[in-house]
């Protein structure tokens, strides 16, 4: 095959990765002149740990925002998701598969009655998921106070502390699963129509596309993605937690990686392989945070500084190119 | 103007039409009467006008939030500011009663600073406001845990608390009333003189359509500005009440954002801008507010309180008749 | 009249349509060839485009029949027409921007092999479509956004073949293109010609029909008036069949030039991305008329007096005295106002009432000196006085009909009592009765003293309200009419069979 077919589409390579580079460097800089040292194996692997979470809801939110919905709802699948699984599993592998075949499937309901609000009612999607995500919330405040359930310990053993060298298991199941949004945008109809629909829903009728399904379809991907989040989540605290997500602030966090790394928030542009460099950049920032042991909140100021200033910067460049 | 057939005046101002606010007037009627089937005592003056004590901060932010969504933006910063400035007044009065009024003021302008700092970057740099205020949001959280090292420091005078916790006694008729209604009204009116005077009318054809609006010589991107602004302050004020009723907390703010946006939908006013009037948006907090107080009366789990809010916002606008398209 | 071809592609008989009771289309018979490139002229609102519509499926005819290679159709819808093999490349074109060549090519019906979108395949049909329309240059794996405008035609017109098209309709293809595009649009015309694919030109630029059609139909006022060999014709008979009404209208009587008061707005030498040394000089009193085509740089000289897209370049003085007006809110408080073309997306706030349409602009530009109750009633008056039919003036305004819209637009504009009025399309989508209302308005506005641009493109009312007139090509003033001239010299100079003596 050539070179052309292989080469990631145009949104390739995307600035943030450049970003990513230079604050390593620079945060690596400085750990070390504190007297510290950044790319050690337990802060690695946090980071990694920490990217995997957050990472497979972005990868999910990378979808629908593509094409051009959102979702406000994940961070509440992700709490739904680990208390599904652990109360399932109950502490017992036997329980294992239907445990997480359930969280997958109560998951991704979620995401179809979200893609159908969002389709079939028309309602915007900020209301819509923001709706059923207050739907969720409410169910979780009401059922559980605290941890509820019990994660196999097979799944807590291999998913949650497994790791191969620095490189925990489940940051693998993010690469795994990021590899295969990716394929699935680059070289499935419905990553082309999906694309296409976010870009222009009015050309993609007019091509054909049937626009309502391929926006069902991307909210159940992307709650799909927000169950497994919940599932690695079990599986690194050992129950089922209701609050996990929303503390996590996993909405507006995934949110903020899918256009740090450069996907437009109206949809049509960007990609998934710009979605794991926010990821990992926002990851990087709390790891070298963590190390120069300078006020946890401080780096929270500095996310919200670097989502504005990213997505200025990509308004700057999609301006001048407009004035071309 | 030729007037083809024109209804009398009662009937115009009831006539349903998209923004209007008949379906927020009958939404807050069934509720009433709700309330008043199951808690007759709820219309005895002294835990009504508590009642609307308690819900002044909440419509005082659904007025703020109102202007900016009703431009065509988002204001999520809010709740985040709300806490900001709990804490912010608790550190700088530390139980000092000479500090009260000075941080007042600071409060305010902070409020506007904020909302100037959303505007001048969602409308200079066009960033989705969505983006700006959800980044806006990180940061104030951020800054005020990093300024009170995780636990919040200092302590509100009772001179501040007063404005959320205090109220006239021996009013005739009405007994006891907080000065949080007050000040709520205070705002309202405030806020229904300017969403009628021409800034607040040339707003909402900016939400409308701001081609039009800049080639009629609207200087689109200030009035956008002005709105964030305006949401700053409602905030700033709605802060100064929180922080007397309910004292000082990390939580002071939290969710209040999406709950002045559920608020203001459900009042009739239109994401994206355009649509929508500013009473609607207050009557929808308040209406959200019954609602709750609904719920506690009939025994309904505080814990439920989100999924009721998020069945109203869904069936709110599911039924609502204009169709906007997906975003 | 010439002969049908022995084996139509497309055969249109009778072909009719009405919109709300107005008929538009009446008895249309038209032939297209495999091969032939048949070029469609008239007059804006002649039906070309409802006519165009209707082959392509969007518009479903209320009489009439279409055949399409030998069978009947009635096409239920644009998919149903694509399918067919009817492709129609819009002026605007529907690309995505973002994406590649060969993925707008492909879109909807992207090539699959086991599963997977096959990108080899997709681009080697892309080249070979490219190819066979001699654009192999054009890479098939380039984003949209990267190529030039005749580019993304050719991309268009790819995509089109891609569906198997048998017949293009072409809708003023050249109207976005430079010059030197145009030729490689007419390289590429000629090729698909050879191909066999049957092509429907429409344009207004006659020098385009002749160098390209085989044949032309001429439509007026929703008829056919004529189908010429384009060997066997002119420029000069094509005009005469285009226009040669007889005026039956009525216009308001036009300034007394003893009347004109002085030039209220003048304009040197001036220019930017659309324009080019534009010389104006407007008087109080006069109407002055901008004829030329789509895109010639009319509705630009508009918004640059208006600051909307200001002069780069030149000297613009009202009452004698330069000024810059580099926004619109300037040109506002300066005295000037624009009715723009397209109502509904710049001229209308469509969700709000009529009230606050009308007063828009002077709540958003001016204080108000004399109090709001004033301003009210002023406006009142003012709605009153051009007539504005409408259940309220709290109603919405998007529930008035295009005549009721303008006339509040108007209102809006008149509460500023401006001195220079520019007005873009100021009829378009008006009933007959409010169309000469507002003609009455604009010469009255001229009487107390105002001076009045005003762009048309109906011949009939730019000839009847305009006291001189100038026409527009290619960014530049082509030349000055007087009062008094006919549409044929008007179109001439449109669209450039003529160089203006002036």
């Amino acid at each position: 095959m050539r070179a052309l077919a292989f080469r990631p589409t145009r949104w390739a390579v995307p600035g943030v990765f450049v970003a990513l580079a230079l604050t390593l460097a620079i945060g690596w800089l400085v750990v070390l002149i504190d007297g510290g040292q950044l790319f050690n194996q337990s802060t690695t692997v946090s980071l990694l740990h920490v990217a995997a979470g957050l990472g497979l809801v972005a990868v999910g939110q990378t979808l629908v925002i593509l094409g051009g919905s959102l979702d406000l709802s994940v961070a509440y699948v992700v709490s739904l998701s680990t208390l599904v699984a652990a109360e399932t599993m109950n502490g017992s592998d036997g329980a294992l598969v239907p445990a997480i075949g359930l969280a997958l499937t109560v998951s991704a309901a979620v995401g179809l009655f979200n893609g159908l609000l969002v389709t079939r009612l028309r309602i915007n999607a900020f209301i819509a998921t923001l709706g059923v995500g207050l739907l969720l919330k409410g169910y979780l405040d009401n059922g559980y106070d605290g941890p509820a359930g019990a994660t196999s310990p097979a799944l807590v053993q291999t998913l949650g502390y497994q790791r191969i060298g620095p490189v925990p298991l489940s940051f693998l199941l993010l690469v795994a699963v990021a590899g295969v949004v990716w394929l699935a945008l680059a070289r499935t109809r419905f990553g082309h129509h999906l694309v296409a629909v976010g870009g222009d829903p009015e050309v993609a009728r007019l091509s054909g596309v049937r626009n309502d399904r391929v926006l069902v379809t991307a909210h159940v991907l992307c709650s799909l993605c927000a169950g497994l989040a919940g599932i690695y989540l079990a599986s690194r605290l050992g129950s089922g937690a209701p609050r996990v997500g929303s503390e996590g602030l996993y909405d507006l966090e995934s949110i903020a990686a899918v256009v740090i790394g450069g996907t437009a928030l109206a949809g049509g542009r960007g990609g998934v392989l710009g979605t794991v460099g926010g990821v990992l950049l926002l990851a990087s920032i709390d790891a070298i945070f963590n190390q120069l042991e300078v006020d946890a909140f401080f780096k929270q100021v500095i996310r919200g500084v670097v989502i504005i200033a990213a997505v200025a910067v990509y308004a700057r460049r999609a301006l001048r190119k407009g004035a071309v | 103007m030729q007037t083809v057939q024109r209804p009398p005046l009662p009937l115009r101002l009831l006539r349903v039409r998209p923004g209007g606010l008949v379906p927020i007037i009958a939404l807050l009627a069934v509720l009433l009467i709700l309330v008043a089937v199951r808690q007759p005592d709820f219309f005895a003056p002294p835990s009504l006008m508590s009642f609307l004590g308690r819900s002044a901060p909440i419509i005082l932010l659904a007025a703020g939030q109102y202007f900016v969504i009703v431009s065509g933006e988002f204001d999520l910063s809010v709740g985040a500011l709300v806490t900001a400035q709990v804490v912010v007044a608790a550190r700088l009065i530390d139980s000092e009663p000479a500090h009260t009024w000075p941080v007042v003021l600071l409060l305010l302008g902070f409020g506007a600073l904020v909302g100037l700092v959303n505007g001048l970057i969602t409308t200079r740099l066009r960033v989705p406001s969505f983006i700006t205020t959800l980044g806006m949001l990180l940061i104030l959280l951020g800054a005020v845990y990093l300024w009170s090292d995780g636990a919040p420091k200092g302590g509100l005078s009772d001179e501040f608390r007063r404005f959320g916790r205090w109220a006239f006694e021996d009013v005739p008729v009405l007994g006891r009333v907080p000065y949080a209604l007050i000040v709520l009204l205070a705002f309202a009116a405030l806020a229904v003189l300017v969403a009628r005077s021409d800034f607040g009318r040339t707003l909402i054809a900016v939400g409308d359509n701001p081609r039009t609006a800049e080639l009629s010589g609207v200087r689109v991107w200030r009035h956008r500005t002005i709105a964030f602004v305006l949401s700053g302050v409602a905030a700033a004020v709605a802060a100064i009440l929180i922080g007397g009723y309910s004292g000082v907390s990390f939580q002071a703010g939290a969710g209040l954002e999406f709950g002045a946006i559920t608020a203001v939908v459900l009042g009739g006013v239109a994401l994206g801008g355009g649509r929508g009037s500013v009473v609607g948006a207050m009557l929808g907090a308040l209406s959200l507010e019954l609602l709750f107080a609904l719920m506690n009366f009939y025994g309904v789990s505080g814990a439920l309180r989100s999924t009721v809010q998020g069945a109203i916002i869904l069936l709110a606008v599911a039924v609502s008749a204009p169709r906007s398209s997906s975003r | 009249m010439s002969d049908p071809p022995p084996v139509p592609l497309l055969a249109l008989r009778g072909i009719g349509k009405a919109f709300l009771g107005v008929r538009v289309l009446d008895g249309i018979d038209l032939d297209v060839a495999p091969g032939e490139v048949h070029a469609v002229v008239g007059e804006n609102g002649a039906g070309k485009s409802t006519l165009m519509k209707i082959i392509s499926g969007v518009h479903v005819p209320d009489g009439g029949s279409i055949e399409f290679a030998g069978e009947p159709r009635a096409f239920r819808g644009p998919r149903d027409a694509q399918r067919a093999g009817i492709g129609m490349i819009h002026q605007e074109f529907t690309l995505l921007p973002e994406r590649t060549v060969a993925e707008n090519v492909h879109l909807g019906h992207e090539p699959v092999r086991r599963g997977l979108v096959d990108r080899r395949q997709m681009l080697h049909h892309t080249r070979q479509l490219l190819a066979s329309i001699g654009e192999s240059a054009l890479p098939a794996d380039a984003r949209v956004s990267r190529l030039g405008i005749a580019q993304q035609q050719v991309v268009e017109i790819a995509k089109a073949l891609a569906l198997d098209a048998r017949l293009l309709i072409m809708d003023e293809p050249t109207a976005a293109l430079a010059d030197h595009e145009v030729e490689l649009l007419y390289g590429l015309v000629r090729r698909l010609q050879q191909r066999g694919i049957g092509l429907l030109y429409v344009s207004h630029r006659l020098t385009e029909v002749f160098d390209l059609s085989d044949r032309i139909t001429v439509l007026k006022d929703g008829r056919r008036m004529t189908t010429l060999r384009t060997a066997d014709t002119t420029a000069d008979e094509l005009v005469r069949h285009m226009v040669g009404r007889e005026l039956s209208s009525y216009y308001p009587d036009r300034a007394d030039p003893a009347d004109l008061g002085p030039a209220r707005l003048t304009v040197r030498g001036g220019g930017n991305r659309k324009l080019r040394d534009v010389d104006l000089e407007l008087r109080g009193g006069e109407v002055l008329g901008v004829g030329g085509l789509q895109g010639s740089g009319r509705s630009a000289l508009a918004r640059a007096v208006f600051g909307a897209a200001p002069f780069t370049t030149g000297e613009v003085t009202l009452d004698g005295v330069p000024v810059r007006l580099r926004s619109p809110r300037a040109a506002i408080r300066a005295g000037v106002a624009y009715v723009t073309e397209d109502r509904k997306g710049e001229g209308i706030v469509a969700r709000q009432s009529v009230l606050d349409n009308a007063l828009l602009a002077s709540r958003a530009a001016v204080a108000a000196r004399s109090g709001r109750a004033a301003r009210a009633t002023r406006i009142r008056e003012l709605l009153a006085a051009v007539r504005v039919r409408a259940a309220g003036d709290d109603q919405e305004i998007r529930f008035l009909s295009g005549g009721n819209q303008q006339k509040v637009v108007l209102a809006r504009w008149l509460m500023l009592s401006p001195r220079i009025l520019l007005f873009d399309e100021p009829t378009r989508g008006i009933d007959v009765g409010a169309k000469s209302a507002i003609h009455d308005l604009v010469r009255r506005l001229a009487r107390d003293g105002a001076a009045v641009l005003m762009i048309s493109s109906e011949l009939p009312e730019l000839l009847g309200m305009s006291d001189r007139i100038i026409v527009m090509r290619d960014g530049r003033i082509a030349g000055e009419l007087p009062a008094g001239t006919t549409e044929k010299d008007v179109v001439a100079l449109a669209v450039g069979s003529v160089e203006a003596a002036a």
